[in-house]
């Protein structure tokens, strides 16, 4: 599957040979994994929820590399996020995207993350020393998101 | 059947992250017999007052998303859609 949202790890090596199969035209294979820092605005945090909308979610990021898929000369391009609780160094997200080419495998890796982080509905709360608190969005997501026009 | 009766008379609110928290509810069945745009049904969900009036208030940063697509205050929400309301997403 393209796009899936999941509680459980995954395993980069497996889900990257799944999405390369063994289509000679692949050229390049880029990935980009997120994953949970310890320090977010200067508190520690001690676990992070990752919250999701089911349904939606799945249509976003689905929309998402249709959208990659149409503006990049791309052969298949996976996401795999995560929900729940996550511990700091934990994976939180997936992409990888392949095409006969590194620029484009690039372009669109970065292209998905960059629209996943101002469309896709997940919520990060942070369980802090302090308490609870939800992640405020950024600003620097919405730029990056506008670079793409 | 013909002409313009619904089959259903309510739509399904959904709350998320903090505005759930906010708001003190994940969903609820919300009576709405005819469209109405979603402009006016954020301003009858203000008319509650306290939490709402404040959390739903213009100019606050939040989304709604009609049947899991993000739409306008001019949209359009129908008997049997699905309405959610969230707060800016950050997810990554």
């Amino acid at each position: 599957m393209t796009v899936r949202v999941q509680t459980a790890p995954f395993d980069v090596e497996a889900e990257v040979a799944a999405l390369r199969g063994g289509d000679a035209r692949v050229g390049a294979v880029v990935t980009f994994l997120g994953t949970v820092r310890d320090i977010n605005d200067g508190t520690a945090v001690a676990t992070l929820e990752l919250e999701h909308y089911p349904g939606m979610t799945e249509k976003a990021l689905e929309a998402i590399v249709a959208e990659a898929q149409s503006r990049f000369d791309v052969y298949g391009v996976r996401v795999v996020h995560r929900v729940g609780p996550l511990a700091p160094t934990e994976p939180i997200v997936l992409v990888a995207v392949t095409s006969a080419h590194r620029a484009d495998a690039f372009d669109a890796c970065r292209f998905v993350m960059d629209f996943l982080k101002t469309r896709a509905p997940f919520w990060k709360k942070e369980r802090t020393p302090d308490g609870d608190r939800w992640v405020d969005a950024r600003v620097s997501d919405d730029d990056a998101d506008a670079r793409w026009g | 059947m013909e002409g313009t009766q619904h089959p259903v008379a309510t739509v399904r609110l959904v709350f998320l992250a903090r505005l759930r928290d906010a708001l003190g509810r994940q969903d609820e069945t919300y009576p709405l017999d005819r469209p109405i745009s979603v402009g006016a049904l954020l301003e009858a969900l203000r008319a509650r007052g306290g939490p709402w009036e404040r959390e739903l208030a213009a100019g606050r940063a939040y989304k709604v998303a009609v049947n899991h697509e993000v739409v306008a205050a001019g949209a359009v929400v129908r008997p049997g859609d699905e309405v959610a309301v969230f707060p800016p997403v950050t997810g990554g």
